[in-house]
């Protein structure tokens, strides 16, 4: 098979991340090369790049053999290269025919809209995809994954060569995601090219011919699909010794003095019955489905949900929470997993995000602020806390996944908590930035602080944890120690399959 | 009418045939068919109420009156559908009459004079245009100083002074009839039917729901959207500037105040008609169809003899009460669904 598409040596970077780095591949015709990686390895850019959304700082891209260039998303199109993005990219006010044919309406002598001729193509690539829709329906009365299924259409409606996948499949159900790679296949053997993105590896196996793997932004390399297995690709794609990325732990574990528990919390329909203590200094991970109740529990603790009951005990003292200002006051702190919508205030600088929580301490007794005693404070943390920063001036949506994080622990770090509540710690940040983290949790849990995370990742929370508890529909349903750590155990009380309530 | 109508019907005709109930549905979706409902209802209850209403005499007398407020809306929609606003439309109105009557006065023939003023009304436009999108600059922020910047340059332009005393062969565009009927009324009828058929049907004009609708998927999708919004921007100026040559020619001077609060009762009009301020949504024949209703309005609580201040307080609550009902049934279709 001859290489439709080359990529050499493509380079990007952003500030403070080198995003792609030097990254060479080739697509075959008519080959499905699906793309894995954890997150922050690259995948997205460097897709980016080959659809003309971001331009590269080095390296070439080749078509058959010939270079090009792409300035936008436009030249790339038209070139044969279309692109689904993560994000939907629809405009809801509109029907399903001028989502699909964005800008590209067929039009007559004096550049109007040829109404039927639109409404007829869009039928025909609705057809194709069994989809019974009126082409005038407008997007905003649409399912989610239908609006999925129409970005592709999107792309498909430019008559590519190649198309590129990112994550197709977040927002589908298994039915529709049988559809669509039926669609693919059938795509595929009318001689269409397929870059698919994809964190299921169950997918790669499903759907590709070739798999190719990235990590920190480095091509790690390609194999046959037939020819590999899942372990070898999760391999691949961490590629480093587990042990030195979370730290050493702190085996005193029996010798702890119990800093905080909660008993009997109950919010109807979301957990029910839940009870846990955690000791000084301890790393409790809270594991379980997306959708168990960890967030939730997390929040009700916190105060910001209500509870239907419970109690809380911190250092021996039974306290009442009912609002974060109340955990705030207690040292509570809870770190939320949505950090660009809740946790920080993007458009604000470091500084003024790190002294959030805490401005009551630095005001005068006519309670206006202290500016060189703020400074000082700040500038301390952001050195303790590695972040990394040209000023404490600048705005948090310009640093980078992992420094946005280190700046929400920062800001909390100031409250100096006897709790943290971290819900998806290294969401959205690369590979370095999370070895830091996770040394900062370890910190903090040896001044004695105790720290409860909530984590998809099961890795991460072995990693980490003392003690790892697994949740199951609202309820606890399984605890284990760290030397019994394992992926399956853990896994088979999360998912319901064993329960330690019930022995 | 609507070639969300029209159009959905006859490929609906072809694929699938549903009940008329069906059609009723979906047609009381759009707001210019509600909107269309309440005015014929309007109507009828006012012709009951006052014989006067359905006169010629009164009817001239609305459409005369929504020109200048009609003739804008038709630019303020497209713009705030493309995610644009324009505060400055009222200032503009003004500045190019005096501009125009200036030129006039000094002597210059009646259609060069016209022009100057239109080149006027462009180089705000472009000013608010660049200002925004090369920029970046909000447009609330943009065009609230470009508003009280023109006020203040017509004001040292005419010396304070309105500009008075303007020649037959320019005041005839206000003055002017044809079928009896003032030249206005027909200026108002064709830009409204043109601009909603260039709406509905020109490429290049459907661009803005896409720019309004999602910014960035519109650059995605090789839109030059810089580009659509500067000439919205200059689009909207052009028209503010024709309604203030309607006026300027219909009183035969130009004044310094008129246009003042205009702006606002534009975009209330637009919004009223289907419009959002958060853009991607809305139509010319609603936006006029917004207007038009304001007008009939003001001219029934005039025939009606009530108090002048009450208009503006009935104006207000229609307003609040439209969006309401855009909330609401949001709400109703995205529960169902």
């Amino acid at each position: 098979m001859e290489y439709i598409l080359q990529a050499e040596n493509l380079s990007k970077s952003f500030p403070g991340v080198q995003a792609v780095g030097d990254v060479s591949f080739s697509l075959r015709a008519g080959e499905i090369l699906a793309l894995v990686g954890e997150n922050g390895a690259g995948k997205s850019t460097l897709m980016q790049m080959l659809g003309g959304v971001q331009k590269p700082e080095a390296g070439h891209i080749y078509l058959k053999g010939i270079p090009v260039i792409f300035s936008s998303a436009s030249d790339a199109i038209h070139a044969g290269i279309s692109m689904v993005f993560q994000e939907l990219s629809l405009v809801n006010g509109l029907s399903i025919s001028e989502n699909i044919f964005a800008n590209r309406q067929p039009v007559g002598r004096i550049n109007n809209i040829q109404w039927k001729e639109l409404g007829q193509r869009t039928r025909e690539l609705l057809d194709r995809f069994n989809l019974d829709l009126d082409p005038m329906t407008r997007v905003k009365r649409l399912t989610m994954s239908n609006q999925q299924i129409l970005e592709i259409l999107k792309a498909i409606s430019t008559g590519p060569k190649i198309l590129i996948l990112d994550e197709p499949t977040s927002s589908l159900t298994e039915a529709e995601t049988v559809d669509l790679f039926e669609n693919i296949q059938k795509l595929k053997r009318e001689g269409m090219s397929f870059i698919y993105i994809t964190h299921k590896l169950g997918e790669v196996f499903q759907l590709a011919d070739r798999v190719m793997v990235m990590r920190d932004g480095k091509y790690v390399g390609s194999r046959i699909v037939k020819e590999v297995t899942e372990g070898d690709l999760v391999g691949m794609m961490v590629g480093r010794e587990i042990n030195d990325m979370y730290g050493a732990t702190d085996r005193s574990a029996s010798s702890r003095q119990n800093r905080f528990s909660i008993e009997g919390f109950t919010r109807k329909g979301f957990f029910h019955d839940v009870s846990f203590e955690l000791g000084q200094g301890e790393i409790l991970g809270l594991a379980g489905l997306v959708g168990a109740g960890r967030t939730e529990l997390a929040r009700s603790i916190f105060g910001i949900d209500p509870k239907d009951s419970g109690k809380l005990t911190l250092d021996g003292e039974p306290v009442e929470i009912n609002s974060p200002k109340e955990a705030i006051d207690q040292g509570i702190a809870y770190l939320t997993e949505d950090r660009k919508g809740q946790g920080l205030f993007m458009d604000m600088t470091v500084l003024e995000n790190l002294v959030a929580p805490v401005l009551k301490e630095f005001t005068n007794r006519f309670g206006m602020l202290v500016g060189n005693k703020i400074t000082d404070n700040v500038e301390d943390r952001i050195r303790k806390f590695d972040i990394t920063t040209p000023s404490a001036g600048q705005k948090v949506l310009n640093l980078s996944g992992g420094n946005q994080q280190k700046c929400m622990i920062a800001m909390w770090m100031g409250i100096d908590p006897k709790v943290v509540l971290f819900d998806e710690p290294t969401r959205g940040v690369d590979v370095g930035a999370r070895t830091e983290i996770y040394h900062k949790l370890r910190e903090l849990a040896k001044e004695g602080t105790g720290v409860v995370i909530i984590s998809s990742e099961l890795p991460e929370l072995i990693g980490i944890c003392d003690r790892i508890l697994a949740v199951h529909q609202g309820q606890i349903t399984g605890e284990v120690f760290r030397d019994e750590f394992s992926e399956e155990l853990i896994m088979s009380y999360a998912a319901g399959i064993k329960n330690q309530l019930h022995h | 009418m609507s070639e969300h109508g029209s159009e959905a019907t006859t490929a609906v005709k072809t694929l699938r045939r549903p009940g008329l109930v069906q059609k009723l549905i979906q047609l009381a979706s759009f707001r210019e068919f509600v909107l269309l409902l309440v005015i014929i209802a309007f109507t009828i209850i006012m012709t009951l109420v006052s014989p006067f209403f359905l006169t010629r005499l009164n009817i001239e007398a609305i459409l005369l009156a929504l020109s200048v407020e009609a003739t804008i809306a038709v630019g303020m929609v497209i713009l705030l559908i493309s995610g644009g606003l324009d505060l400055s439309v009222g200032s503009t109105l003004a500045f190019v009459g005096v501009v125009t009557g200036l030129a006039l006065t000094a002597g210059v023939s009646s259609l060069p004079s016209i022009l100057v003023g239109l080149m006027a009304a462009v180089s705000v436009g472009l000013l608010n245009g660049v200002l925004v999108a090369k920029l970046k600059i909000n447009p609330f922020i943009t065009t609230l100083g470009t508003m009280i910047t023109i006020r203040g340059l017509l004001l040292i332009l005419a010396k304070g002074r309105a500009v008075l005393n303007l020649p037959k062969s320019f005041t005839v565009i206000g003055q002017g009839r044809l079928f009896g009927i003032q030249y206005p009324v027909f200026v108002l009828l064709i830009i409204v039917i043109g601009g909603d058929l260039l709406l509905r049907n020109s490429r290049f004009f459907r661009q803005s729901y896409y720019i309004g609708g999602n910014e960035k998927a519109a650059r995605l999708s090789g839109i030059n959207v810089d580009l659509v919004k500067i000439f919205n921007y200059c689009l909207v100026a052009v028209l503010a500037g024709a309604a203030g040559l309607m006026i300027t020619a219909r009183f035969g001077s130009s004044s310094l105040t008129v246009g003042t609060g205009i702006e606002l009762r534009v975009i209330t009009a637009c919004i009223i008609g289907g419009a959002s301020l958060s853009g991607g949504e809305g139509s010319v024949f609603g936006a006029f169809l917004g207007a038009l209703f304001m007008g009939m309005l003001a001219n029934a609580l005039n025939l009606l003899g009530v108090d002048v201040y009450y208009q503006s307080f009935i104006t207000g609550l229609i307003l609040i009460l439209a969006v309401v009902f855009d909330v609401l049934n949001e709400r109703r279709k995205a529960s169902r669904s």
